[in-house]
């Protein structure tokens, strides 16, 4: 047998998640070390996966089975495609930071690293989970971390209202993509949650109408979708540092895969039928969300408006159900992760020392902050989709696969992106060019070298997808051929 | 049928022989032998609780049923896998609430406290294993005369006094309707008889006016039991008046052996009347979810609000009834193990709080995770079961009781579920937000409780994780339960 790394993968967070509760609280030094090595090994792993992937094989690798509850059709199955690892990766990259980031939590450190891991536990078990009951008992698991993190760590003048906002309105979608869920399970007549069998199953038109919304709602809500968006700002703004990177970077991603895996994997058909429906919304999202953000004056509501833009080039890309949107679908996924995690850890890095995140307040950091003003200005131009960048690479596909379907979406999803350079030049400028104010200038510092590595490392990932992006669409391409094959070339 | 005494009919009525006799050996150990209070509240739980260990260990061995099951005693009992299986659930929550009882004031040093948890537990197996009516009408007395007894229990305390004639009002008229109900069955077919009684109920046998005159006044005892809407009034005030691990055996092994009546009557006597039921019992989930939920947001007690929860969680199970499908029986058997640890564990907690702290409010627990984590980490888990998140038991259970309703198309009652699943979870999440972020009253560390108390809750917390994600020998239990009711 195979040496079982995936179960290994989602269960170092877990094992480590539990070993944190039994530290003596007042032990930092272990709770931290701890944490580190669970967030140094499950990227270690993630890096491994990526690369020892057989991509002229394509398809599910790494697969795993074991009887859960064969009764009921459960099955714990896992394996990963060209779709999911990137996203694994992602996750990886994210909750290592997380750590690094969060290595002064001084309230609680062990039950924070321990909901930390938790979390992370929760979307690697998504995105490698190939039975559909797996996959939500992963989905639901993220909800006691996701809102204790932020009610506890939060922000104190918005985290009860964020952290309960955010948990009810994914809660809601989550029970309605149950019901789907369950449509689907009794539907298929299989009585399995396997997905591979379900993708075989060959659904009625009619019923595969009937819950495409059920199942693709549902989980969109966590990828922001409009009109559901707005637990996502608030939550992010309420949330502390690496929280707001795992939700943003990370938890909305969840949210898009399992509308993708579950939704148009399993109901192709409803796809197609809904995909007006759908690219209306999102291009809805990408500039809605862009013109929200510019009028915002609190330099991290800017970034999670902009998380909901962004998302929305993920669900046109979807919706566009053709391998060049797909494919640039997956890989904005994937630069959106890494880039929004970037954005949030430097707003946290900021507003750390500068103890306010109101724009007009801010200035000429560069001075002190010379790490954070070069990393935030790369995340920046890669959410513009700037050449060289990964931003560039992932947005053009998904621009050329809606001008296919329909060319309006795509000139006004572009004039979204202008939006987009419009608020992330002004909050440079303000931010962290101009005048310092008088006040700031004694109390700011540099960042760590913890963060220096944190931003180093996420920006190098930006810039070198930007050259190199086959490291990237050598996965995702085979995932999407895949994806395609069951759409069956509706289009 | 002969008079002979066989083997086969005194296994099918082990446990409760036990029970008896351990109530009688303790009421002798309680005025001979343990003279001194201090004694007496340190080991008369423990007696209770391994004695009724004992018992489910030898029922285990030898009143497992084999086969389809039979009836014995004349057509008085049901010797099958689903009496059994309700058997260990009320003896495990019997078992669970003496230990938790041990951290009581009030009633640690009174052995007929402890007497009349075993009568009552007794009475919940003939519950759970009555085949005739005239029997199921005196198991539920046996069972809810000592409970009655058990919520006044503190006479000196002028809200148990009133949560004990409260239920006992509510329990004599519900059950005085039931009984009606009963003798208007017996008037219409010649039997008491239930698995006689099936064929006499086929549908086109009786007016349908009549048939569901019947199923509402027996339904109006039972829904007492499990405190449904809108049977209900009672719960709230007699959880909070009762002593709190009375609270807790009620919320768990009383609605059990309600389901477990309900289950029996209407998916065998009823069978052939489920369209006219399902109806029926599907408005009572839907008014028992909304007022359970939308009623506990409001609750400033923690024991309302898990009163409230409670009544709730009946709605819940009784989407499993109303799907009237061996699903729906499963999941309402699973979501009542699942049920049952995770309620008599928020008893538990509240139970040493009040103990600790001297009062119920829900502001009581601030800052509990200051005071002590690992007490906050098992309300966490009690609380996320109650509210349907993984990796705890709720979580499956609701599942199943929804997955139940969705194989028989009843989509509208399932999106009711969910949505108030959304609202139970607010209020549970409020209690953890006042563990958690508000300040704590005192900074002093909570006092450890006692062993008794401290094993209750390891096995509660056991329970709970592995009832949530180690699913198979549980869905193999409920699927023994189920296959016996569905015989027919």
């Amino acid at each position: 047998m195979q040496f079982p790394i995936l179960s290994t993968l989602i269960f170092t967070p877990i094992v480590a998640g539990i070993l944190l509760l039994l530290l003596p609280a007042e032990n930092r030094i272990w709770i931290r070390r701890v944490a580190l090595v669970a967030a140094t090994l499950i990227l270690l792993m993630s890096l491994f996966l990526y690369f020892s992937y057989d991509v002229s094989r394509g398809g599910y690798q790494f697969l795993e089975e074991a009887n859960w509850l064969p009764q009921f059709g459960i099955h714990y199955k896992l394996g990963v495609d060209g779709i999911s690892l990137p996203l694994v990766l992602l996750s990886g990259l994210v909750i290592f930071s997380g750590v690094l980031v969060s290595w002064n939590v001084e309230d609680r450190p062990r039950e924070f690293f321990s909901f930390l891991m938790f979390l992370g536990a929760s979307v690697l078990g998504v995105f490698c989970a190939l039975d559909l009951f797996l996959l939500f008992f992963f989905f639901e698991l993220a909800v006691f971390p996701k809102y204790l993190m932020i009610v506890v760590w939060g922000y104190p003048k918005t985290r009860e209202y964020g952290g309960m906002k955010l948990t009810l309105y994914l809660f809601v979608g989550s029970v309605i993509a149950l019901v789907g869920t369950l449509a689907i399970y009794f539907g298929s007549g299989l009585r399995t949650f396997d997905l591979l069998a379900l993708e075989q199953a060959g659904f009625p038109i009619e019923f595969q109408r009937l819950w495409f919304p059920f199942v693709f709602l549902g989980f969109a809500i966590l990828g922001g979708i409009f009109p559901f968006h707005s637990w996502a700002p608030d939550g992010h703004v309420a949330a502390p540092t690496a929280i707001s990177m795992l939700l943003a970077g990370v938890e909305m991603k969840v949210g898009a895969f399992a509308a993708l895996r579950v939704g148009i994997q399993l109901l192709p058909e409803g796809a197609q039928y809904w995909a007006p429906a759908i690219l209306l919304l999102a291009t809805i999202n990408v500039v809605y969300g862009a013109f929200i953000a510019m009028v915002q004056t609190d330099f991290k509501y800017v970034i999670g408006f902009s998380s909901v833009s962004h998302m929305g080039l993920v669900l046109i890309g979807f919706a566009t159900l053709n391998r060049d949107g797909l494919l640039g679908a997956g890989m904005q996924m994937f630069s959106h992760g890494v880039m929004t995690a970037l954005f949030f850890a430097i707003v946290g890095m900021v507003y750390d020392r500068a103890h306010t995140r109101e724009i007009g307040a801010l200035g000429g950091l560069v001075r002190k902050m010379p790490w954070a003003a070069v990393g935030f200005i790369i995340g920046g131009l890669v959410s513009m989709g700037m050449p060289g960048f990964s931003g560039f690479v992932s947005e053009i596909p998904v621009f050329m696969g809606a001008w296919q379907v329909a060319p309006l979406v795509a000139v006004v999803a572009i004039l979204g992106i202008l939006i987009t350079a419009a608020y992330i030049f002004l909050v440079v400028r303000r931010v962290f060019f101009g005048e310092i104010p008088a006040e700031l200038s004694a109390r700011v510092g540099d960042v760590s070298r913890k963060d220096k590595l944190v931003i180093g490392m996420l920006s190098a990932v930006m810039i070198l997808l930007g050259w190199f992006p086959s490291l990237l669409t050598r996965l995702i391409e085979p995932g999407v051929q895949s994806i395609l094959a069951l759409i069956g070339g509706g289009r | 049928m002969s008079s002979d005494f066989t083997p086969q009919m005194w296994r099918s009525i082990f446990p409760e022989v036990g029970l008896l006799i351990l109530a009688i050996v303790l009421l002798f150990f309680d005025l001979i032998w343990l003279k001194r209070p201090q004694m007496r509240a340190r080991w008369l739980g423990w007696i209770t609780s391994i004695g009724i260990v004992l018992i489910m260990g030898v029922a285990a061995g030898v009143s497992m049923p084999q086969g389809q099951g039979s009836i014995e005693w004349g057509g008085m009992l049901r010797f099958d896998a689903a009496g059994f299986v309700f058997r260990m659930i009320f003896m495990s929550a019997a078992a669970l609430t003496a230990l938790f009882a041990s951290q009581f004031e009030a009633v640690k040093k009174r052995g007929e406290f402890y007497a009349l948890l075993l009568i009552s537990t007794l009475g919940m197996n003939l519950m759970a294993s009555a085949a005739d009516l005239i029997l199921l009408f005196l198991a539920i007395e046996t069972t809810s005369i000592p409970l009655y007894v058990m919520a006044g229990f503190l006479t000196r305390d002028d809200r148990s006094v009133e949560a004990g004639i409260k239920y006992f009002l509510f329990g004599a008229i519900t059950s005085a309707v039931m009984l009606y109900g009963f003798s208007l069955i017996y008037g219409l077919t010649g039997t008491t008889q239930i698995y006689e009684l099936s064929s006499a109920f086929q549908a086109g046998n009786l007016p349908v006016g009549l048939a569901g005159l019947v199923i509402v006044l027996v339904l109006v005892g039972f829904g007492f039991k499990i405190s449904a809407v809108p049977f209900h009034f009672w719960a709230p005030d007699v959880y909070q008046g009762a002593p709190t691990p009375v609270a807790g055996f009620l919320s768990t092994a009383s609605k059990a052996a309600g389901f477990a009546v309900l289950l029996r009557v209407f998916q065998i006597v009823f069978a052939g009347q489920g369209s006219l039921w399902m109806v029926l019992i599907a408005i009572l989930a839907t008014a028992s979810m909304l007022i359970g939920n939308y009623l506990a947001l409001a609750q400033r007690s923690i024991k309302r609000l898990l009163a409230y929860s409670s009544i709730a969680h009946a709605g819940y199970l009784l989407i499993g009834i109303a799907s009237d499908s061996e699903l729906g029986t499963l999941s309402v058997v699973y979501y009542l193990i699942a049920y049952l640890v995770t309620n008599l564990a928020a008893f538990g907690i509240v139970n040493l709080i009040e103990n600790r702290v001297g009062s119920d409010e829900i502001g009581a627990l601030a800052g509990l995770n200051r005071r002590s984590a690992g007490l906050a980490l098992a309300m966490l888990a009690a609380m996320l079961s109650l509210g349907g998140i993984p990796p705890f038991a709720g979580f499956f259970a609701k599942l199943l009781v929804f997955a139940a309703a969705v194989e028989r198309g009843l989509i509208w009652l399932v999106l009711i579920g969910v949505f108030n699943a959304v609202v139970g979870l607010y209020y549970y999440l409020n209690v953890l937000k006042v563990i958690y972020l508000h300040p704590p009253i005192e900074e002093k560390e909570i006092v450890p409780a006692t062993p008794g108390w401290r094993l209750a809750m390891w096995v509660c917390m056991a329970g709970i994780l592995l009832v949530g994600f180690w699913f198979s020998p549980w869905y193999s239990l409920a699927q023994a339960a189920t296959s016996a009711i569905w015989v027919y």
